[in-house]
């Protein structure tokens, strides 16, 4: 197929409606309007039911209400938007309906701005909604990869009952690239049975997470558990770059992500042996692959367009075998390799003065004397 | 939640129910249950009639109930249709995501004064707005009843509660909220009236209300709303009986039951 010029934010409009989306719901906010315009030109005309609701709250809350009769639902917003939602993905885990969310983030605390950001890795990876639960988060770091998550993400959604997040900034909503769009799915006509469908020839059904009493409640979260550890063991994604021979790895997702890839290729040409570890999945996160590479390496250095948030999780993995340091940067400004390679020599620095008898490793940029 | 045993005999002497002719039973909308409701409380009569209505309408198998977070959260165990449980004021925006994404059924959402009136104000102005095809019961005893009887946006002027302790001041509280006289307004009402259930002449016309406001949603005229006015004899502090006086003297003159919008394809019918 030939590949076609599109814009990350309807990009992700168009190969969610491949996807299977039926019904989407949302209010605009930038930098992901587009991509609720994009619905709003194209689901009319494929008999699919878009809605500008009133508010983030109530966009969430429409997508549940679709969920409950079996619809393939979905919403995106950006982060302020995304913080109003958290009250119903909260109930929407708890009832455990399927339901597919796009948070293409941008700068905050607060109001903020609207350049990228990757500021919400603690409200959607570890949850900012009240009680025990976990979306399956995505994190793109090209529009083609987004393209491809976004079309997966239906069936990840109906097949766990759970909310399928897809977590990607701003600069990726905004950018244009070069991309193959895939063909539409084939769906069946019939709701699931577990689906509000009417109570005809059949008990009524009912969806609610109001459970009373503490034991019938904890019931409902040891299933929600026993289900995350399923989601756990099957959906964990991530890639890797240049880690056979590595000593020092970065950890970074997104937009990150890819640009500590050529972070990565000019530590190599200045002979540093470091190698690029991406989480694809945020949640679940790639734990015990990062485990057994922390165990070969000798420290680790975290990137990210937050104040180091993702760094609490890679930190928490290594469990103080090797130091794990932090770079980034806020605010909506995006990190350059020219800012991850002196905080790569930091670290590298800093293993060299704990080093005891072994060699001394390269630095990235000047070799010492 | 425990069911009890059908009665089928009354006493030995007394003929069998069977053998009785029935005059008067349960509606099949309504499931077989006991409900969690304080004596006096006329939230059972609610249902009942909303019961009756869907019975009487031959929607039972294609209905589903949006409840509320307040003294009716759990109205979707006492109806025997489909139902879910939505967060506090967010009924209408669910009921919403239900009937688009499914408008072959028919939706009603079951809201208190704090869920519609107060956290919820958003939510149902803009189905409203859109003139949304859905019935919304709306169960106004100007008092937040669940959380044991605080201050509602519907509170009576003066009226004590436990977070109105000296009374509800307007000047600093606010005053009781007309919301069915504001969504009247909208064009994309078809039907908003107050009734109330303080004597049976009331409860017939409440009942002929909510027929209406279900069969604005099968005619597709847009939103049905009755607001129903209701006691609340545990948080009022005062008996069934007194509580139904307390409806006649003290909110009716503040709610007077009223027609104040009937789409012309309603007024057709009658």
């Amino acid at each position: 197929m030939a590949k076609e010029l599109w814009k990350g934010n309807e990009a992700l409009a168009e190969a969610a409606l491949r996807a299977g989306a039926e019904a989407y719901f949302g209010y605009p906010i930038t930098p992901q309007t587009e991509l609720l315009e994009h619905m709003s030109r194209r689901m009319p005309k494929l008999g699919l039911t878009f809605l500008q609701a009133e508010s983030e709250l109530a966009s969430i809350n429409m997508v549940y209400g679709a969920a409950t009769v079996g619809a393939r639902a979905m919403t995106s917003s950006s982060s302020p938007g995304i913080s109003l939602m958290q009250e119903g993905l909260s109930y929407i885990a708890a009832s455990e309906v399927p339901a597919v969310v796009v948070d293409i983030m941008r700068g905050g605390p607060g109001l903020g701005n609207i350049q990228p950001s990757q500021g919400d890795y603690f409200q959607m990876v570890k949850t900012a909604g009240h009680g025990d639960y976990h979306a399956i988060v995505l994190a793109p770091s090209t529009i083609q990869e987004a393209i491809d998550l976004i079309y997966d993400s239906f069936e990840l959604a109906f097949k766990y009952r759970t909310i399928v997040t897809i977590l990607a900034d701003g600069s990726l909503g905004q950018m244009m690239e070069p991309v193959e769009m895939p063909e539409f799915k084939e769906w069946p006509e019939e709701r699931p049975g577990w689906a509000l469908t009417g109570a005809k020839g059949r008990e009524p059904h009912t969806i609610s997470s109001l459970y009373l009493g503490a034991e019938n409640l904890e019931k409902l979260n040891l299933r929600l558990q026993k289900k995350l550890a399923e989601i756990k063991a099957n959906e964990v994604r991530y890639e890797t770059l240049m880690t056979d021979d590595a000593e020092f790895l970065i950890v970074a997702f997104g937009t990150v992500g890819r640009i500590a890839q050529s972070a990565v290729r000019q530590a190599r040409e200045n002979g540093v042996k470091v190698g690029l570890f991406r989480p694809i999945t945020l949640w679940p996160f790639a734990e015990e692959e990062l485990m057994a590479m922390t165990r070969r390496v000798r420290g680790v250095l975290v990137a990210e367009m937050n104040a180091g948030q993702m760094f609490e999780d890679v930190k928490a993995i290594a469990q103080g075998r090797i130091p794990v340091q932090f770079t980034g940067r806020m605010g909506g400004t995006i990190p350059l390799p020219d800012d991850i390679l002196p905080a790569l020599d930091t670290l590298i620095d800093s293993v060299r003065s704990r080093n005891g008898n072994k060699p001394e490793p390269t630095r990235a940029r000047e070799v010492s004397a | 939640m425990a069911i009890a045993e059908p009665i089928t005999q009354i006493a030995p002497d007394e003929p069998k129910l069977e053998e009785m002719e029935i005059i008067y039973q349960r509606p099949e909308a309504v499931a077989e249950t006991y409900t969690h409701y304080c004596p006096g409380c006329t939230h059972g009569i609610i249902h009942r009639l909303v019961g009756e209505v869907i019975d009487e309408l031959g929607v039972r198998e294609r209905t589903i109930g949006v409840s509320p977070v307040g003294c009716a959260v759990f109205a979707y165990r006492y109806f025997n249709t489909d139902g879910v449980e939505a967060a506090h004021g967010r009924a209408p925006a669910m009921a919403t995501g239900i009937k688009r994404a499914a408008p072959d059924k028919v939706v009603f959402t079951y809201q208190g004064d704090g869920d519609l009136a107060s956290i919820g104000g958003n939510e149902i102005l803009h189905a409203c707005a859109r003139g949304e095809n859905i019935t919304v019961i709306f169960v106004n005893n100007a008092v937040y009843g669940m959380t044991g009887g605080q201050m509602a946006p519907t509170t009576l002027p003066g009226m004590v509660t436990t977070s109105s302790p000296y009374g509800r001041d307007v000047k600093l509280q606010g005053a009781p909220i007309h919301i069915t006289e504001m969504l009247a307004m909208m064009p994309g009402v078809a039907y908003a009236v107050r009734r109330s259930t303080h004597s049976v002449a009331e409860i017939r016309k409440t009942k002929k209300a909510i027929k209406l406001a279900f069969e604005a949603q099968l005619k597709g005229l847009g939103l049905g709303l009755v607001e129903v006015l209701s006691t609340c004899p545990t948080n009022w502090r005062l008996d069934p009986n007194e509580s139904l006086n307390f409806i006649r003297d003290n909110m009716v003159p503040i709610y007077p039951p009223g027609d104040f919008k009937v789409h012309d394809e309603l007024k057709k019918r009658r």
